[in-house]
């Protein structure tokens, strides 16, 4: 009785996963945003099998409707119901989002790593990032997509390649961030007597960054994680937006947003949704971010 | 700190020219052909006299050489001739533009001073609004202010610009009608009906621009007030009896200011890159939207050039925010 009480003392002291929830769950701001974050992602994943329209279906007699029950958010020029377009450009646009932060996390984490144990490296390493952190990125972008996108069309049809394309460009132009961080804390935590124990009992240089390196500096990654999928989810949508994204019949939330500027006028409303959906989405992953943050490093709680 | 100073503006130089290379190979290396839009009744030598006559007849060594020299010795000298009227520049090869057949540059000084108007107005007020919330909300922290204007910030930080431009839009042209949508540059202010209009037109898109550069400062600027709120010195200055002012106002945000100029200094640049979209949506036809065109039709030098010039910009604000760090914080020594 009397030790089953303790090891669960000790549990409660020790666990650090748990602290992070405890900590996570008082932020207010952190709990609605991934709430409504996880919510936004059910919608668009399991949206599309319960709504009887589909996104590219084209009803040319019912076309530029406001809303109505049959259509809540109305149809577009074309007939097109926008709900079902907004949960199809959803998929896309969060699909593209996870993507290029786990590209952008790996290239990070990978040279981050590097350059904070192999001290070799480590001004070669930071030079280059210094390099790329210098490079004007959004025109960059716009430039890879306008040269690549006809080959890559042409390789792997004009949908596949496209997101290959901007999920590889916005995975390479956003990894800089998290390489300057994690090389930080790697080169903390290197002197740590820890190490020293590892390597003295013979560890090999792969051992000790997998097994006590990678999971020490955990928290920051994930940190940049969620910061990393708002920032492409934006830039998705602004290469989009600026009409040098995915083809034109292929919904994503930006591609929405664009095609609704030319209605703005006659049918202002139609701006409204995808707008929205990628502002809320954005808007919650932030405050998930931000008390992931919070609950990860107790040093800086509340700022 | 001069040592510093020399040493980085010596690194300054070969970085640069990386991203020049950078930007011509990712250019020209790339499977796209400038003459793919000429009609196909063209003969093909004279399609390779057109390509000369482009300068791609070369090897990629030596056209960005050509480049190279262009960009930094030829462009300097025209401008030194506008200046003082002389002719250093004379007979020799600029950098033009595919589409316009004209010097790129000239387009470029005539697409600046809009763009800097829009994007400088815009930085100014930003920060001008940011700072006291920043200041204010990390004073009185946990209040009612602060968490309003945190969410404030936040929700300025994620909505994208394209949104929020599209929605200011709807709601202050199309369905209010009080301000014009789009920009007139053409437009002189001669009297006060003009400054009016000028006003009028430029307040939307200076907004839109501003709410992002607010929500980055301010949150910057309450943390950093924050980290300085709880020192000993502060403690010490309240002990003297100062008033509360003093101490926050001379003590606290004198300090708390140096880590946010040089985030200020680091923002300007990508400022430049936020105001492609913004000029996009407004109209404004500035060096963002001329970017967007040359990249639509195909402009090789003007794409390389102008995204050159926003490489520069932020070489040199990296280097002005680091310098500024120095001067601001004496503990900071890079010898």
């Amino acid at each position: 009785m009397t030790d089953n009480a303790q090891t669960n003392e000790i549990n409660k002291t020790n666990n650090k996963w748990l602290d992070v929830w405890n900590e996570f769950k008082n932020h207010k701001g952190a709990l609605a945003g991934a709430i409504i974050f996880a919510l936004i992602v059910i919608l668009v994943l399991l949206g599309p099998f319960v709504w009887p329209y589909e996104a590219n279906g084209i009803n040319i007699r019912i076309r530029n409707q406001g809303p109505s029950f049959a259509h809540p958010l109305g149809t577009d020029q074309l007939g097109r119901d926008t709900l079902a377009r907004i949960m199809a450009g959803g998929r896309t646009s969060i699909t593209v989002g996870l993507t290029a932060m786990l590209l952008s996390l790996f290239l990070g984490t990978l040279i981050g790593i590097f350059a904070g144990y192999f001290k070799k490296l480590d001004s070669v390493l930071m030079r280059f990032t210094d390099l790329f952190l210098s490079l004007p990125l959004l025109p960059l972008l716009l430039v890879m997509m306008l040269l690549f996108r006809e080959p890559l069309s042409t390789s792997f049809g004009p949908e596949k390649g496209m997101f290959i394309l901007i999920v590889v460009s916005i995975g390479i132009t956003s990894w800089m961030p998290t390489a300057r961080i994690v090389r930080g804390d790697v080169l903390a935590i290197k002197e740590r007597e820890f190490i020293l124990a590892a390597r003295s009992i013979g560890g090999t240089d792969t051992k000790i960054i997998f097994r006590h390196i990678l999971p020490n500096v955990l928290s920051p990654i994930m940190v940049s994680a969620t910061l990393g999928i708002a920032n492409a989810i934006i830039t998705e949508s602004a290469l989009s937006f600026l009409g040098l994204g995915f083809p034109p019949d292929f919904p994503t939330w930006g591609r929405l947003l664009n095609d609704a500027v030319d209605y703005l006028q006659q049918f202002p409303e139609r701006v409204f949704w995808p707008g929205l959906a990628i502002s809320l989405t954005v808007l919650s992953i932030n405050y998930l971010g931000d008390g992931l943050r919070d609950a990860l490093d107790p040093r800086i709680r509340g700022r | 700190m001069l040592t510093f100073i020399v040493r980085r503006l010596l690194l300054a130089i070969p970085t640069l020219l990386f991203i020049a290379a950078c930007i011509f190979l990712l250019l020209n290396l790339a499977p796209n052909d400038p003459m793919a839009q000429v009609p196909m009744t063209i003969p093909p030598d004279v399609k390779e006299k057109m390509r000369e006559a482009l300068g791609l007849g070369q090897p990629l060594h030596v056209q960005f050489l050509k480049w190279v020299i262009q960009f930094f010795w030829v462009e300097p000298q025209v401008f030194v001739d506008y200046l003082f009227n002389t002719s250093f520049s004379e007979g020799k090869q600029r950098i033009f533009s595919w589409q316009t057949r004209s010097p790129v540059m000239d387009i470029v000084v005539q697409r600046l001073p809009q763009t800097l108007w829009v994007v400088g107005m815009s930085y100014i007020v930003g920060i001008l609004i940011a700072l006291p919330i920043g200041i204010y909300s990390a004073y009185r922290q946990y209040s009612v202010f602060d968490q309003v204007g945190t969410f404030v910030t936040m929700v300025g930080y994620s909505v994208p610009p394209f949104f929020s431009g599209v929605f200011v839009i709807i709601l202050f042209s199309v369905q209010l009608g009080w301000l014009p949508s789009v920009y007139d540059t053409l437009h002189e202010v001669v009297d006060w009906e003009t400054f009016k209009y000028q006003f009028r037109q430029m307040i939307m898109p200076v907004m839109v621009l501003a709410l992002q550069t607010t929500a980055q400062i301010s949150r910057f600027m309450r943390s950093s007030m924050l980290d300085n709120l709880n020192q000993d010195y502060v403690r010490t200055a309240r002990a003297k009896g100062l008033s509360e002012w003093t101490v926050v106002a001379i003590h606290v945000l004198r300090n708390s200011m140096i880590p946010v100029v040089t985030v200020i200094a680091l923002g300007i640049p990508s400022i430049f890159g936020g105001a492609i979209i913004t000029e996009q949506v407004f109209k404004v036809n500035g060096i963002g939207q001329q970017l967007i065109n040359a990249i639509y039709a195909n402009d090789l030098p003007t794409v390389q050039t102008i995204t050159f010039m926003f490489a520069v910009l932020i070489v040199v604000f990296n280097l002005i925010a680091d310098i500024l760090y120095g001067i601001l914080d004496p503990r900071i020594r890079y010898d």
